[in-house]
């Protein structure tokens, strides 16, 4: 799919900047270090540029603007430790972000950089022992408040989250940052068929829908489609956008809520903006360069990317 | 002996009329793990999560991130086998305030290998952050909301349901990490959890009359098992000590003890009675007990292989055994 037409509108000028900013970061990283989840910030980028610049109400950072060390996992006789404060204190009115998506971590932290909530030197520590700014995204890690690694548990917490929210009658909403390959796991649908049964709209997941999996292209592991369809059967409200088009992405947000969990299906392109990724399908989960040639060639494409 | 029916489903709802924080998540046994009175009572704080356990998991723990205090009820096998994932990541790890019930443990049940909780004591020791108790009596079921409620992290009770006795004074409540110590001795020192305490007090007045003197212990709290009174138990035991549970042997409370008795450097034989490595199958409690080896003659074998003499006790030197009826209005259903 092709990226919108330049607009008039500042914010997507905005999205655009901050997204093609998570390209660039994540890129670069990925050459620094000879490894990284490009794909992911290929197909993400808009989407999660979109969120930060216009979909969600968060408040400023409250946190460091350079992470400072991991305090420990959570036991007893020490404070649980959370990277929310990435997006802002909790405040009854306001939204939270719940991601899913821990793999896209890098992404992620590239997204946090661009929207000025974290230092750029916080990315030094990715991947760092004793760091927070861990590959593969946890609770303590900035931007996170769950700990989702093992995939299709997020949205569930949200849902509890949700519904205790809702108990103490706060209005925010919960934005749930998801990869389509979580659909291939029955707790994703436990939880789609309990977000319905309680009316729950106050979450809203944005799906990735890359097509793209650890094993390679989805179809060759286990279809998902129709999703759309299966998400309306089972009681949500379904939103089919172009995930590279900040007004389409941005739009489902301004709906009216009628009681259904909201998702975002966000149909992406895993090598979008990154045209030399394409040689490397149908394995794009993660980009370790074969030699020094091609590790040159993402550089000379790095220098060549638009800003 | 006094025999109650539904106990926690009274209680709970007594228990919870002044804490409105306190939520019940039900997986469609609402009425076989009694948390029926309170779905009556609290319809706005009582969730149906469908038999969809591994979300409920995790939703329970996204609840108690707020604040909430989720009272996860189902059978226990359907808690730790099949969402364990999803209390490692949702529940422990971040060590949220969910409080799961887990209903027929081991032989309580006749409804086979499926519903029969045999490894969940090992399987929940093994998580960090985690709390593990089981109750052996009415009086346990009645006093241990308090207690567990304040504990600052996830616990897993391993609940009972239906008739249940009381063995324990009304007035003397559970206290976590404390075992109840039910008689003084020297020759031998008893640890038993659960329904396995009431089988193996049938034993006691023949043992007794024997002329052996047994060190008798209730234990609760299977994680922390820290209780100095079990220490000192297990220390001053001449012959040896025996660990009595409805749950495979390993990992559960003869594990803990074993543990404990290398730790404290104790040198002396420990006999493990519960269930040895195996599955249960779907029969009746007393039938289950006597194939498996957990009953009171079981018992008095452990005690004679310890003395190394015949005590000469036959089954009629042994208190009757107590038969449940297994279709009664205590219960919901046969299971």
């Amino acid at each position: 799919m092709e990226t919108a037409a330049p607009s008039t509108e500042p914010w997507i000028d905005d999205v655009q900047r901050v997204a093609q900013g998570i390209r660039r970061r994540v890129l670069d990283h990925t050459i620094k270090n000879n490894g990284g989840y490009l794909s992911q910030a290929c197909s993400s980028a808009e989407a999660l540029a979109t969120l930060y610049v216009r979909v969600m109400n968060l408040g400023p950072s409250v946190a460091p603007p350079v992470p400072p060390p991991f305090p420990g996992v959570p036991k007893a006789g020490r404070d649980t430790y959370t990277g929310a404060g990435y997006n802002g204190a909790h405040a009854p009115e306001k939204d939270r972000l719940y991601f899913s998506a821990v793999h896209y971590a890098l992404p992620l932290y590239a997204t946090l950089i661009e929207t000025g909530r974290m230092a750029e030197d916080g990315l030094r520590q990715f991947n760092q022992d004793g760091s927070t700014v861990e590959m593969i995204g946890a609770e303590h890690s900035p931007g996170l408040e769950l700990t989702g690694g093992s995939l299709g548990q997020t949205l569930s917490q949200a849902g509890g989250i949700g519904l205790a929210r809702r108990l103490r009658g706060e209005s925010g909403r919960q934005w749930v940052y998801m990869s389509d390959g979580e659909f291939q796991s029955g707790q994703t649908w436990e939880t789609v068929q309990a977000l319905a049964y309680h009316g729950l709209d106050n979450i809203a997941a944005y799906v990735d829908v890359n097509g793209q999996q650890c094993d390679g292209k989805m179809t060759d592991v286990m279809n998902i489609e129709p999703l759309q369809a299966r998400l309306e059967a089972f009681g949500a409200r379904v939103v089919s956008v172009n995930g590279h088009d900040p007004q389409q992405l941005a739009a489902p947000a301004e709906l009216e809520r009628d009681g259904r969990p909201l998702f975002v299906l966000a149909y992406t392109n895993p090598c979008q903006g990154m045209p030399l990724l394409e040689q490397r399908r149908p394995k794009l989960h993660y980009v370790r360069f074969k030699d020094e040639d091609e590790r040159n060639a993402f550089a000379d494409m790095l220098r060549g990317m638009p800003r | 002996m006094e025999i109650l029916s539904k106990v926690h489903a009274r209680n709970l709802v007594a228990w919870a009329a002044d804490k409105p924080e306190v939520l019940v998540l039900s997986a469609d046994l609402t009425s076989s793990t009694e948390i029926d009175l309170f779905r009556n009572a609290y319809p706005d704080r009582f969730f149906s999560m469908g038999m969809a356990e591994q979300n409920m998991m995790s939703f329970a723990g996204g609840l108690s991130r707020e604040g909430m205090f989720p009272f996860v009820h189902t059978f226990a096998v359907f808690i730790y086998r099949r969402a364990y994932d999803q209390i490692a990541d949702s529940i422990a790890y971040p060590r949220v305030p969910v409080r799961m019930f887990g209903f027929l443990p081991g032989v309580t049940t006749p409804g086979g290998a499926t519903h029969q909780a045999i490894e969940d004591l090992s399987v929940m020791r093994a998580l960090p952050n985690m709390t593990v108790v089981e109750v052996g009596d009415a009086t346990d079921v009645e006093t241990l909301l308090d207690p567990i409620q304040a504990v600052d992290g996830p616990v897993y009770v391993r609940m009972l349901r239906g008739e249940i006795p009381r063995l324990f004074p009304a007035d003397e409540p559970f206290q976590l990490g404390r075992a109840r110590t039910l008689q003084r001795g020297d020759d031998v020192t008893l640890l038993s959890s659960g329904i396995c305490t009431e089988e193996a007090l049938r034993a006691a007045a023949a043992l007794q009359s024997r002329g052996v003197s047994v060190e008798h212990l209730h234990v609760s709290t299977l994680k922390p098992f820290d209780d100095p009174a079990v220490a000192e138990a297990v220390g001053k035991a001449r012959k040896g000590v025996i660990t009595m549970e409805n749950h495979t042997i390993l990992g559960g409370l003869g594990t803990a003890t074993a543990e404990l008795m290398a730790t404290l450097g104790v040198g002396r034989p420990l006999v493990r009675i519960g269930i040895r490595d195996e599955f249960l199958h779907g029969a009746s409690r007393p039938y289950l007990m006597k194939e498996y080896g957990l009953d009171a003659p079981a018992l008095v074998s452990a005690v004679e292989g310890l003395l190394g003499e015949d005590l000469g006790i036959d089954e009629s030197d042994l208190a009757a055994v107590r038969l449940e009826n297994v279709h009664s209005a205590a219960k919901a259903e046969a299971l």
